[in-house]
């Protein structure tokens, strides 16, 4: 079980030194110098403008910006440069906000990281329980409904979602005092979390209740299953403790893969709600073209995703005692 | 709606893959028959392509018109069944227009995927050894970017604007065909009269797309028809972001981003662009989730 870890810890550097390479290299492929370029196009969107004051910087200091930033060095020397930055643990500057990205990444990782939860809660109640009660109710209207919703949930772009939920929640639906119900923008950590929450959690739970209904299905045909109903034994114990534990292994899966997904599934949603996450982070630094802040974001988030992933395969040793046989006769 | 039997995981499209005679496709097209929603699919999504095609006619006022007189008209307006938008645009006549982007920067970003995917999945899966090796490194290393963070990295050094969103699309799109289609191809490779073709020295090349790539045709029409919805979705997004299409584009994804100011006063805007979105993903899914059923009874429930 250890030597399995290690081994998939060990794959895991070089697949991420890859994505470091790719990041790298795409940045380097944005035409002109990034400084010259953030100084000198007034329009620049996001919020970085408070570094821009003062109008017209001096030749003198974008020199300096540049060797600070090693762009005077040749490519590769600023890669072995970044590299080793990284390992230390710094993931470089923001040119707009000049700040550490890891500042940035500790500053607004909570509000990314509490919508991610709050989503992934609403998603596994909904999608796993609307995909039990589809397959146990199979070929009734129940089931019929929550394929609809699943599909619909697909189909159905976030922001959409988001916008509609903010149409009725923040404007039709107000309190006698003229505010609406729940906050439309959203940057706390009560009430202002169930509209970004619903919203993400709504489009994660279409998927895994397509997942464990067919998963559910699966299960349910099996022997196992059979032998436990002609043992007498009541339906719902059936169900829940001989069906349910191993029709959700596959499930576990996608639950890893959309958590460790979360910064990627949380950019759009927190464009919806103005959240300052990571993600709204991100669309700034790809339209300001602030390199480090997308940098360390995209790897921040790869990261996470390889973790993620690294968690589930460990997981599934606990819930599923077959996969270890596998693993360990390898 | 879906069938009710499942193979776990990838071997669903793997299963599909099995050499089949010609008159499969037959067989196939009376199960896609059968199944009403996929019918229905199939149905809005050719009503919206002609609108797409005949846009200019179908609309009923030209391009880029505006008229500050008649701005905000709800829908129902004398002339503007969906309404018009702050500067008095008619909103049915953008939608109509923006069809032809969704559809041009799906079916794009899908093609580029597919195609790409497929020649490099074959590739490795063909060759193997080294081959295989380099690029399932590759593939690896691309899947690693969770969701949409690839095909924003690739706007992120492109630049933004619809066409780089669209190549971005179809680059990040490129993995997952080549991920299938290689381990299709090594399945492929050890049947019977691929190996004879070998033994006669039949050229690699025309192994591949003779022998090879016949075996490979429905999965990747599964994959890129479910593509399709995906990518016109992640495209909408982008350009919600402010990373695609820019204005005065009648985009969808922008429309919505552009009009979500106006939602007290003007709710019909983002919402009719919404639904546009939505009901185009849509059919192309229930037309996807037939297809599948319809080449590969096997896997009902491949989901994704």
């Amino acid at each position: 079980m250890a030597g399995y870890i290690i081994r998939r810890v060990l794959y895991m550097i070089p697949v991420l030194f890859g994505v470091l390479i790719v990041v790298f290299v795409l940045m380097r492929l944005i035409p002109g110098d990034p400084i010259e370029i953030f100084y000198q196009s007034g329009e620049i969107g996001g919020s970085g403008a408070t570094s821009r004051e003062g109008g017209e910087v001096s030749r003198k200091a974008i020199e300096t910006l540049r060797e600070s930033y090693n762009l005077d060095k040749s490519p590769p020397h600023q890669f072995v440069l970044y590299v080793w930055d990284v390992v230390r643990g710094d993931l470089g500057t923001s040119i707009a906000y000049r700040r550490p990205v890891v500042d940035m990444i500790a500053s607004h990782w909570p509000a990314t990281f509490a919508l991610t939860m709050a989503s992934m809660a609403v998603a596994i109640t909904i999608g796993v329980g609307a995909g039990v009660v589809s397959a146990i109710k199979r070929h009734t209207f129940v089931d019929y409904g929550a394929q609809m919703f699943a599909i619909l949930g697909i189909s159905f772009p976030p922001f959409f979602v988001g916008l509609l939920l903010i149409l009725v929640f923040a404007i039709k639906w107000q309190t006698d005092d003229g505010v609406g119900m729940l906050p439309a923008v959203s940057n706390g950590y009560g009430k202002e979390l169930i509209l970004p929450a619903l919203t993400l959690g709504t489009a994660a739970s279409a998927i895994l209740a397509r997942l464990t209904r067919s998963s559910m299905l699966d299960v349910l045909s099996r022997d196992y299953v059979r032998t436990a109903r002609s043992k007498g034994l009541r339906e719902r114990v059936v169900v829940m403790g001989h069906a349910l534990r191993n029709a959700l292994i596959p499930v576990v899966t996608v639950i890893g893969l959309e958590f460790g997904g979360l910064l990627a599934g949380a950019v759009i949603i927190e464009a919806v709600f103005h959240r300052q996450g990571l993600g709204l982070r991100l669309i700034d630094a790809i339209i300001d073209r602030d390199y480090p802040v997308v940098q360390g974001l995209v790897l921040l988030s790869a990261v996470i995703y390889a973790v993620a992933n690294l968690l589930v395969d460990v997981l599934y040793t606990y819930i599923d005692p077959r996969v270890r046989l596998e693993t360990t006769g390898n | 709606m879906a069938s009710d039997t499942i193979v776990e995981g990838k071997t669903g499209l793997e299963a599909a893959a099995a050499p089949k005679p010609r008159s499969e496709w037959t067989m196939a097209w009376r199960r896609l028959r059968r199944n009403k929603a996929a019918l229905a699919g199939l149905a809005v999504l050719i009503v919206i392509s002609l609108a797409a095609i005949f846009a200019d006619v179908i609309a009923t006022e030209p391009e880029n018109h505006f008229d500050i007189m008649a701005a905000e008209l709800p829908p129902g307006s004398e002339g503007h069944p969906l309404g018009t938008d702050d500067i008095g645009r008619d909103v049915f006549s953008r939608i109509v227009r923006g069809s032809r982007i969704s559809l041009r920067v799906g079916f794009s970003a899908v093609t580029i995927s597919a195609i790409a995917g497929t020649l490099i999945g074959l590739s490795a899966g063909y060759f193997g050894r080294w081959v295989d090796m380099v690029i399932s490194r590759i593939i690896d290393v691309m899947l690693a970017f969770p969701g949409l963070l690839l095909a924003m990295t690739v706007v992120a050094a492109l630049g933004s604007g619809l066409n780089n969103a669209m190549i971005a699309l179809g680059v990040a799109g490129i993995p997952f065909y080549a991920r299938v289609v290689r381990s299709t191809t090594l399945a492929a490779r050890e049947l019977v009269y691929v190996r004879a073709a070998r033994a006669v020295g039949m050229s690699d090349a025309r192994i591949m797309l003779r022998h090879i790539l016949p075996n490979i045709v429905s999965p990747i029409l599964i994959m890129a028809t479910l593509g399709l919805g995906g990518a016109i979705l992640a495209a909408a997004g982008l350009s919600f972001l402010g990373l695609g299409a820019e204005r005065p584009s009648p985009e969808w994804g922008l429309e919505l981003s552009s009009s979500r100011h106006l939602l007290r006063s003007s709710w019909w805007i983002s919402t009719f662009n919404g639904l546009a979105i939505a009901i185009t993903v849509l059919s192309i899914n229930l037309l996807g989730d037939g297809l599948r059923e319809a080449l590969d009874p096997q896997a009902g429930a491949w989901s994704h």
